[in-house]
């Protein structure tokens, strides 16, 4: 028993119209009879079936379309030698990938000698409208793309070229424009750091905390009991702000200083301060900062000690209204009582706005930044 | 020497051959083993048995797409064919040509051109070749009706009786190119006549009669090896097929076609030697065909990753 | 030992050293025999070697070519002059359809050592059907090589080159250039097909082109020089293959690449070669990728307007102080 199929006579063949059986069922066909008339885009044509037999079954009715490939009859083979149907070896059909590329393709791109940037040209262009160095933001082997650019902050090297003329300009209206108070006072930081090592006992590796911390979270809770501090001058006016972002100053790889804000350290426990400080060093130093961080201070904190003076009496970074200095921790004489003795000492420093604020004010903040540093259980 | 009725069982075999190579392939067509184009040579077969016969070993052949006839008249393996059209790298083309472009180093057979005419230029220059270098060698180039329209047969035809070159044009007249009958292609039909223009020895010859074909193509061998230059012969011949498989034969009457049946070479071959034992010779070819699918059905599909080679001789430097 | 010679006369003693060397050189075209060659190259070679291998083809270019490649199919390396590369266009068939596919078609088995000269090049006031650049259009088939012989040592090294070549070879050979004289040293190891040659060394930008272009490239770049942009001048020498390799180091080198192609831009060599930078080169690039190429015009008669259709020193000055400006 075989099928007869709808023959297929060209590639852009699919189908074709049966349009009359030139045979019954029953009539016997030798090879070569014309079996059936099918009609095809390019006019009638006679098919022919290719073995002996008798038609058992017409299996499709005159004026049917059929595929190429589709069962149309049934032939009864009566014993003949027929060739042998071996079984097609399976080989899979070949897959000539469409997208097969060429081997040329393929070959990676020479390694880079030298110095050379892997940038698109469009990071390259961004990169210098930012003023941003290319070297900074390269990860190793990859390709700098535009949007790695656009999100990341000036770096380093872009402190000394674009930034680093940005804030001289800035230093010098600040200067030249506000009228700055500057008061200072020493705290025994002995009490806080003791109770700090304390605290870090109790805590693993990863979560310690480090004095930093310790001294932001103070002033932010400082800063809450005089707000006057944090905000704006602008437009003959204080603009107070209920967010405080205080502004830590990081010093990075190369030369340079950056004031990344700590973005709402007034929302943050001293754990959660620790973590975002941290956090945001490592992204400073990784070029990664957004936007807001660099433009929403709403305070400066700076020369948190590790960089050496014992005080420092900056400049206010405009619109801000303060500056605050907290010097390195020495071990310095200190009166108790009537005794002298040997205590950690850190010089703090205020300066203010005069148009914002007035030395009383400012006094009034560093009362509370002693205050809070003696009781540092309450900066938790 | 062969005698006539030694020569005639011959000739009935290689022409059977090709009769029932060419059905199969028609069968194997419709199931999808073989793709692209098929044109048959039923019909023609006493052209291309009767000229092989004359020619040598060291002849070069040049055919068009419609070659399977000359192709298994020069001795090719029809397993290699057959694999060759089921686009197996066991193909004589390594399945790269298909049908229309079979080609064989040791048959000195040179294709298999799906450009009409294309292959005459061809034919001059290795006729040129030859006899630069003094060899006693033909060149037989095989074309239709539809060749003798192009530009490039003209060309040919002047520069083979020009320089006098050793080659034996064969052209099939099976009176249409594709769909076009000849008095609409030719202002002189006598295609013979065209090319003694050119001051070269054509004749025109019976092309269903392959005792006649293999006669003239003798004498014009005999004359082309003495140096007497180019020979054409017209072979007046029919297809009793489409030109390909994907033809309707709009162009021409059944009954033309049975007409010209009437004088089937093998019929005609047959009927003068009555005792032709054909049963014989049936059933010998049956098993060569049987053997021809079932190398065919298990040959090779060449690697994908062979895709680029055989452009350039050495590696492809692309 | 080196010479100063013609362009013309480099071409000449290369098929007259090839004739002398092997009998089964020949050399096949329209007038290369009695007429001296249309442009004089094969002048006195018909006196030496004899009508049977210097043959005066009637003008059939179809025919003449695909006996070149019959013959060559059939033993013999013979040298196909087609007169112009304007008349190959009657040859395209037998070139594509035969030359460049044989190999391929018969699955390994004939191979075609096929040699083809054509003159190619605008600038003379020939008028639209007598100006073509078309190498590089030849240059998009696979099974064919594309030479561009642009000093008299490659007008010289890249005959023999070709005829050592087992596969069909294309020499394009700029008739403006025959009577540009140059140095030929024949003990020289020619540069193989497929390598491209710097002609000056530079730092700013990379020039690529090919042909006559490369002298009018060498002329922009003393220029460029004069005002402070230091140009890398190189010769493909072959456009398939190309180079691929040179083109990427200059890139490297620069950052900044024009190309120069007498060909009309759109879908010419020039785009060819952008993409191929585009694919293997993109991030060493710090300006787009420029070019200087034909006006898109068949080529008009009158010569002020024929000049500007063509690729000029100053054009290619001008495009390169362009690049040196982007970004």
């Amino acid at each position: 028993m075989s099928t007869f199929v709808m023959p297929s006579l060209g590639a852009d063949m699919e189908s074709a119209v049966l349009m009359e059986w030139k045979v019954k069922e029953g009539d016997r066909v030798a090879k070569g009879d014309v079996i059936a008339e099918v009609e095809t885009s390019k006019g009638v044509i006679e098919i022919e079936v290719f073995e002996e037999g008798i038609v058992e079954k017409l299996l499709v009715e005159e004026e049917t379309e059929c595929d190429v490939g589709s069962t149309l009859a049934i032939i009864r083979t009566e014993g003949e030698v027929t060739p042998a149907e071996t079984p097609a070896k399976s080989l899979p059909e070949p897959v000539i990938e469409v997208d097969h590329v060429d081997p040329s393709i393929d070959k990676a791109p020479e390694p880079y000698a030298g110095e050379r940037i892997k940038a698109s040209p469009a990071a390259r262009r961004k990169a210098k409208e930012m003023g941003i160095d290319l070297f900074s933001l390269a990860a190793a082997g990859e390709a700098l793309h535009l949007s790695q650019v656009e999100s990341s902050a000036p770096t380093e090297k872009n402190e000394t070229s674009g930034m680093r003329q940005a804030i001289a300009r800035a230093m010098s209206r600040s200067n030249a424009e506000i009228p700055h108070y500057y008061l200072g006072t020493s705290i025994n930081m002995t009490p806080a750091l003791h109770w700090l090592e304390e605290e870090n006992k109790k805590r693993s590796i990863q979560e310690r905390i480090l004095p930093a911390a310790l001294l932001i979270r103070a002033v932010v809770l400082s800063l809450k009991s005089v707000p006057e501090l944090n905000g704006f001058w602008e437009n003959d006016t204080s603009h107070l702000k209920a967010e405080i972002n205080p502004g830590i100053a990081i010093a990075l790889r190369h030369e340079g200083l950056i004031t990344p804000a700590l973005l709402n350290a007034e929302t943050m426990n001293l754990d959660q301060t620790m973590r975002s400080l941290d956090d945001l060093i490592t992204r400073t130093r990784e070029g990664k900062l957004r936007n807001t961080e660099i433009t929403q201070q709403t305070i400066t904190i700076t020369n948190l000690g590790d960089l050496g003076v014992q005080s420092v009496y900056g400049v206010i970074y405009p619109p801000q209204v303060a500056l605050v200095g907290l010097g390195r921790i020495i071990d310095a004489p200190w009166a108790e009582g009537d005794a002298l003795c040997v205590r950690k000492v850190m010089q703090a420093t205020l300066a203010g706005d005069h148009r914002a604020t007035d030395g009383r004010t400012g006094a009034k903040f560093l009362d509370k930044l002693n205050d809070l540093l003696q009781h540092p259980e309450e900066l938790l | 020497m062969k005698t006539d009725i030694e020569k005639a069982n011959q000739f009935y075999r290689d022409m059977l051959l090709i009769r029932r190579f060419e059905e199969k392939c028609v069968e194997m067509y419709s199931r999808e083993k073989i793709r692209g184009f098929l044109h048959l040579y039923i019909g023609e077969e006493a052209v291309g048995v009767g000229v092989m016969h004359a020619l040598s070993p060291e002849d070069a052949v040049l055919a068009t797409y419609r070659e399977h006839g000359q192709a298994l008249a020069r001795g090719i393996d029809p397993k290699r064919i057959m694999a060759e059209m089921y686009g197996k790298m066991e193909g004589c083309s390594r399945g790269r040509g298909g049908s229309m472009h079979l080609f064989d180093g040791l048959a000195r057979f040179y294709g298999g051109s799906a450009i009409v005419a294309g292959a005459l230029p061809l034919a001059v220059g290795m006729a040129l070749a030859d006899k630069m270098m003094k060899r006693n060698r033909i060149t037989v180039c095989f074309f239709g009706d539809g060749a003798v329209a192009e530009g490039e047969f003209h060309e040919s035809m002047n520069l083979a009786a020009l320089w006098h070159l050793p080659i034996l044009f064969v052209c099939e007249n099976n009176r249409y190119a594709m769909g076009t009958a000849l008095e609409f292609s030719h202002s002189e039909t006598n295609l013979a006549k065209k090319a003694a223009s050119y001051c070269i020895e054509a004749y025109q010859v019976d092309g269903m009669d392959v005792e006649a074909v293999a006669k003239a193509a003798n004498t014009a061998v005999h004359e082309i090896r003495a140096g007497n230059g180019p020979v054409f012969i017209e072979c007046l011949t029919y297809r009793f097929r489409a030109h390909s498989m994907f033809d309707a034969e709009l162009y021409r009457s059944k009954s033309e076609v049975e007409e010209w049946k009437k004088r089937d070479p093998l019929l005609l071959l047959y009927q003068k030697y009555p005792n032709i034992d054909i049963d014989k010779y049936e059933n010998e070819i049956a098993l060569i065909i049987n053997e021809a699918i079932t190398f065919a059905e298990n040959g090779t599909l060449e690697p994908v990753e062979e895709l680029e080679k055989f452009v350039y001789t050495q590696e492809a430097i692309l | 030992m080196s010479t100063v010679i013609t362009y013309r006369e480099a071409v000449r003693q290369a098929l007259r050293e090839a004739m002398e060397k092997d009998e089964r050189v020949f050399l096949m075209g329209e007038d290369v025999g009695r007429y001296g060659g249309s442009f004089a190259v094969s002048m006195g070679m018909l006196e030496q070697f004899g009508s049977e291998r210097i043959i005066d083809t009637p003008l059939c270019e179809s025919a003449f070519t695909g006996a070149g490649i019959g013959a060559a199919l059939n033993g013999m390396r013979p040298i196909v002059e087609i007169m112009t590369v304007n008349f190959s266009l009657l040859a395209l068939d037998q070139i594509m359809n035969n030359a460049a596919t044989l190999l391929h078609m018969s699955g390994g088995q004939f191979n075609v050592p096929l040699v083809i000269r054509m003159a190619t090049g605008g600038g003379k006031q020939l008028a639209a059907q007598h100006s073509h650049s078309l190498e590089g259009w030849f240059a998009h088939i696979p099974g064919l090589k594309v030479l561009t012989p642009a000093i008299v040592q490659d007008a010289y090294d890249m005959v023999l080159l070709a005829l050592a070549d087992p596969d069909p070879v294309l020499i394009f050979e700029n008739s403006l250039l025959y009577n540009t004289k140059g140095e030929l040293d024949t003990a020289l190891t020619p540069l193989s097909i497929g390598k491209a040659q710097i002609h000056r060394s530079g730092k700013d930008i990379s020039i690529l082109t090919y042909g006559i272009s490369v002298f009018k490239a060498l002329e922009a770049a003393e220029t460029l020089a004069r005002e402070g942009i230091d140009a890398e001048v190189i010769d493909l020498r072959s456009l398939r293959p190309l180079d691929d390799e040179a083109i990427m180091t200059t890139v490297r080198k620069t950052h900044r690449v024009m190309i120069v192609d007498e060909g009309w831009k759109s879908g010419s060599i020039s785009a060819e070669i952008m993409a191929r930078i585009n694919e293997q080169a993109f991030f060493e690039l710090d300006a787009p990728m420029g070019r200087v190429c034909s006006a898109e015009v068949p080529f008009p008669y009158a010569k002020h307007l024929e000049d500007a259709a063509l690729p000029r020193a100053e054009t290619i000055a001008a495009m390169a102080r362009k690049l040196m400006e982007e970004l």
